[in-house]
């Protein structure tokens, strides 16, 4: 455990050293904190609007920062050579992803709570309520699908060459499942057959990540989701996140490195 | 003497892509032993497979037939990497790290006690002359700096067994004698240095016994002072006669 998390910690202190995140973090904080300066005509549904303009916003962000830190980190490893060194020390190949990808989850949560720290900070001045534990339920459900994510990204970038092709597929990929999968069930519904059992095979071998979206718990202070059903979504997650890093670590273990 | 490396029938096989040839022969069945406190030179031209004999002895690449054994643990498993270092051809580290957050990384790796890891760092910071530099950030280094702390982070486990691959190439006249007073500090310590070179010269005079690999196939093997005796010629000569190169009159 000690390797994965020095190598986890390295991650991290990458994302804070280079300047992405820092770009990401400015214009969220800019868009969010205009949205919350509006007040229009006292208007709250003009303000759950602006809401939920900014965690879109949060959303976007935390994909985007999530798949491109995880999908430079094997490349850039192979690219400026630093998996030489590393790999010539007692660390083996399934430490080096569990390493890789537990730093890019942290670094990625650490993101996704400053977001939803500066977003709870400009709603509240607004609204003088601070839902603590809507914010923490959202934050947290939110932190797990980006598990699922990022496990994905890291498969996707030993098996395609360039970060740029494999965060591109993998943005669409995520967008896809979020905007869309919930849907499948249904469209499955007016096909003929085999293309319905193949379409509702498809529907339940899919991460569902929308699943994890809790944005109206913020938005529309809903009640709080029962414990055991966020215990249950995590414990999704958990399966999805191993089964994909457990296919990274088939394609990686034999790959050889040059 | 304890054997510290060994190779037995060796042998590494790549998949070729030219059309016609399915696979390309590397090492042909090395046989090898490196005693304890012994300064090893690996020697051959370009080609040779030395780089495959060193990446199969580091684990990047598995034999296709034979073994290699540090301490007697097969090079498959991690725990034979424990007590080597290991410092690659060119420098490459994480940039944005300082030298001190690098070694405190690597000294995590190997799982060097707390306590202990300030004083690793300490030292071989001061044995390769950066403790001036140790919290400036790595991209900011000469190169010569960015080789030193490659040596540093090949050091910093005081490993029993130092790979070191062209360690000389591309430094400077001085670099070079630092490095060489380095691998005799390390010698004098009983300490098993295995490296590659192609500066013939330096080998002669930092290295205990030699072999010369060519086309995967093992020429010589040998003390450095037993070939010169019994070529009567120096190192390079020795090495070109034996890869059968001959100069254009």
């Amino acid at each position: 455990m000690n390797t994965i998390w020095a190598l986890a910690k390295v991650v991290v202190l990458e994302m804070v050293r280079r300047k992405d995140f820092y770009v990401l973090f400015i214009l969220t904080v800019l868009l969010t904190a205009t949205a919350g300066s509006v007040n229009l005509f006292n208007d709250r549904s003009i303000v759950r609007y602006l809401k939920e303009i900014c965690l879109l916003l949060i959303w976007a962000s935390g994909l985007v920062i999530a798949i491109t830190c995880t999908a430079r980190q094997i490349p850039a490893e192979r690219e400026s050579r630093t998996i030489f060194p590393l790999l010539a020390k007692p660390v083996t190949r399934g430490q080096f992803l569990l390493g890789k990808f537990l730093g890019c989850w942290v670094a990625t949560g650490l993101a996704v709570a400053l977001f939803y720290l500066f977003f709870g900070l400009v709603s509240a001045s607004r609204d003088h309520e601070w839902p603590v534990l809507n914010y923490l339920q959202a934050a947290w459900l939110h932190w797990m699908m980006l598990g699922i994510v990022v496990a994905f990204t890291l498969l996707g970038s030993i098996i395609f060459a360039a970060p740029s092709s494999n965060g591109t597929i993998c943005f669409v990929s995520a967008a896809g499942i979020l905007l869309l999968s919930r849907h499948l069930n249904k469209v499955a519904l007016s096909l003929a057959e085999p293309l319905q059992s193949l379409l509702y095979a498809f529907y339940f071998a899919l991460p569902h990540l929308e699943l994890f979206d809790a944005r109206d718990l913020v938005i529309h202070g809903a009640e709080l989701i029962r414990w055991d059903m966020i215990a249950l979504a995590t414990l999704y997650a958990a399966s999805y996140t191993a089964f994909f890093l457990f296919a990274a670590w088939l394609v990686f273990r034999r790959r050889p490195l040059n | 003497m304890e054997t510290t490396l060994s190779f037995e029938k060796l042998r590494v096989e790549y998949r070729s892509r030219d059309l016609g040839e399915t696979t390309k022969v590397a090492v042909l069945g090395l046989n090898l032993r490196v005693g304890q406190g012994e300064v090893f030179g690996f020697l051959g031209p370009n080609g040779a497979g030395k780089t495959s004999t060193m990446n199969v002895l580091l684990g990047f690449v598995p034999p296709t037939s034979g073994t290699a054994r540090i301490f007697g643990v097969d090079v498959r498993e991690p725990i034979a990497r424990q007590r080597i270092g290991y410092l690659p051809e060119q420098t490459y580290y994480y940039k944005f790290l300082t030298a001190e957050e690098l070694l405190r990384f690597y000294a995590g790796i190997f799982q060097v006690p707390k306590a202990q890891t300030e004083q690793r760092i300490d030292a071989v910071l001061k044995l390769v002359e950066l403790d001036h530099a140790r919290k400036r950030q790595i991209k900011t280094y000469s190169k010569g700096m960015q080789q030193r702390v490659g040596l540093a982070q090949a050091l910093i486990n005081n490993p029993d067994l130092l790979i070191l691959d062209e360690p000389t190439s591309g430094l400077d006249p001085i670099g070079r004698m630092k490095v060489r007073e380095i691998i005799q500090r390390l010698k004098a310590e009983g300490k098993t240095v295995f490296f590659s070179s192609h500066e013939l010269g330096e080998v002669e005079t930092v290295c205990d016994r030699v072999a010369i690999l060519h086309q995967g196939e093992l020429k010589t093997e040998g003390r450095v002072s037993d070939l010169l005796k019994e070529h009567s010629a120096n190192l390079e000569q020795i090495f070109l006669k034996l890869i059968g190169y001959s100069p254009q009159p």
